[in-house]
């Protein structure tokens, strides 16, 4: 019961006041308020500096706060851990365990008996389309192959919450686009919320229901742009009008925070 | 093709070698006890193989025994390094002079302690073998992807998961390193061990005491079917780790990839 209507009234991510100070004094956030609804698609956009990456360790709680609090579907980050999924930058796949053994690492480490992580493993190779490299390891697989894997593996542990820290900017355009539209397949599937840091407008415009445009020394919140673009999107967005003024408002935004 | 070339090649350059080395003798009209020939030390070979199949028995047991207990102890100690920040910057220097101790000078010191014999040259390779091991597996267990640690860390990972699923297989490149250069190491420690503690029975022991021995005795030829037999002894562990390195590492490391650039 209780339960039942906090789902309905929490918000998933909430950040209250958040300020993060380094101990050389150095501020990465400072006074951040920010809720995001279950489902939502949040993107954080900004300078180099602007504390986004330091926003997602704050959020999964591998970096503690030093003002301010973040609940996560009204937990501590800490206790919410099982409901977070995080997706690094690079693959951060283990090199001496094949792909199918990377993707089971999450239930390996959980103890999830050895048939069940077999079948669910298969099942999300098989969603990221990596079923017949299953026994490679990852040095035999491209940049793109690495992400998918690293994908594969996130969404294994069922997460609510997904926190995606670049994860496509080492890729080629192409390889980013395509892997763009099948996170967004996968996102209106599995109904995540999913807050996202990356450079690109376009791909941020692309993916999300909302930009977060942060402005850095000190990081913090300068504009919020809800993206209007219909769902499902697909290649066929990329080349729409709405699509373009989208890009060109986040862009005008964005180059506001670059030269104070 | 061209591997078939290499191999007629290296024939021809040990031939060469061997009739060098046997016509300086004979010209030089050299004692068999200064040098000896070839042939000299091939027969005295064939004729005491069996006492150097002992010496050498006794000798590979004791490189053996020392390199698998500085490895087993490597490990442990580097471990316990990679759990405790505080610990290894406190100790590690110590393991250092492990490393610059004259191995020389201590042998004699352990015989007092232990007595001579097959133990005492074991302790010797022991000691000899492990600061490479502890040196290059620590450095493996702390050179972890902060990234990974974090990914443990979200899968809410023990610190036992995180030590021997992560660090542990991600220090294996470097445990093979260590273990490479200890395994060259050993086989000298273990010979300069008997050279102080060889036998507790006259005429029996390893290669190193058997060495002194031949010397003693002036017979040379055996002298150096005895140092051939040491440099088999050192070359053989060096191929044998080699091949566990291969065998653990060849599916993922990129030092065993294939030079495919060449």
């Amino acid at each position: 019961m209780v339960s039942a209507s906090r789902a309905a009234t929490v918000p998933e991510i909430a950040l209250d006041g958040v300020t993060k100070r380094y101990r050389n004094a150095a501020v990465a956030v400072e006074g951040i308020t920010l809720t995001v609804e279950r489902g939502e698609f949040v993107t954080f956009l900004g300078p180099s500096g602007c504390g986004k990456s330091t926003l997602l360790k704050l959020v999964s709680g591998l970096s503690p706060v030093s003002e301010g609090t973040v609940r996560v579907n009204g937990m501590k980050p800490e206790d919410a851990r099982e409901m977070i999924g995080f997706i690094f930058q690079d693959a951060t796949l283990l090199p001496w365990r094949t792909v199918e053994q990377n993707v089971g690492l999450g239930m390996e480490l959980e103890h999830t008996a050895r048939p069940d992580r077999k079948e669910r493993v298969a099942k999300m190779l098989d969603l990221v389309s990596l079923s017949q490299v299953a026994k490679r390891y990852p040095r035999q697989l491209s940049g793109g192959m690495k992400m998918r894997v690293s994908i594969a593996r996130a969404l294994a542990s069922r997460p609510r919450v997904l926190l995606m820290d670049e994860p496509f900017a080492a890729l080629d355009e192409m390889t980013r686009d395509r892997l763009n539209e099948e996170l967004l397949r996968l996102y209106t599937d599995q109904k995540w919320t999913v807050l996202f840091v990356t450079h690109s407008v376009a791909e941020a415009v692309f993916l999300s229901t909302r930009i977060v445009i942060l402005a850095a020394h000190p990081g913090r919140v300068a504009h919020e742009i809800k993206v209007n673009l219909p769902w499902p999107r697909t290649a066929e967005t990329r080349e729409s009008k709405a699509f373009e003024e989208q890009i060109t408002q986040a862009s005008r935004l964005l180059r506001g925070v670059y030269q104070p | 093709m061209k591997k078939r070339w290499l191999a007629l090649n290296s024939v021809i350059v040990f031939a060469c070698l061997m009739a060098i080395w046997s016509r300086v003798v004979t010209f030089a009209h050299l004692p068999v006890f200064i040098l000896p020939g070839p042939r000299a030390v091939a027969e005295a070979l064939r004729d005491r193989f069996p006492s150097l199949l002992s010496s050498l028995w006794i000798t590979t047991g004791e490189a053996a025994g020392g390199l698998a207990a500085s490895i087993v102890v490597g490990i442990a100690i580097a471990m316990i390094f990679a759990q405790w920040r505080w610990l290894r910057q406190l100790v590690f220097p110590y393991t250092i002079l492990l490393q610059t101790v004259p191995i020389v000078a201590i042998a004699p010191l352990i015989i007092n302690w232990v007595g001579p014999g097959i133990f005492a040259v074991t302790i010797v390779t022991f000691i000899i073998c492990l600061a490479p091991i502890i040196a290059n597996t620590t450095q493996g267990l702390i050179s972890v992807d902060e990234n990974l640690i974090h990914l443990f860390l979200m899968y809410m990972a023990t610190p036992a998961q995180i030590l021997f699923k992560l660090r542990l297989p991600h220090a294996l490149p470097n445990l093979f390193t260590g273990i490479r250069i200890s395994a060259g190491i050993s086989v000298i420690g273990a010979l300069t061990g008997e050279l102080f503690a060889g036998s507790t029975r006259v005429g029996e022991g390893g290669l190193g005491y058997a060495i002194i021995y031949a010397n003693n005795q002036m017979e040379t030829a055996y002298l150096f079917a005895l140092v051939f037999a040491a440099t088999v002894l050192g070359f053989s562990f060096f191929f044998i780790v080699m091949f566990l390195e291969w065998l653990a590492l060849h599916n993922w490391h990129e030092s065993s990839r294939p030079h495919t650039a060449e």
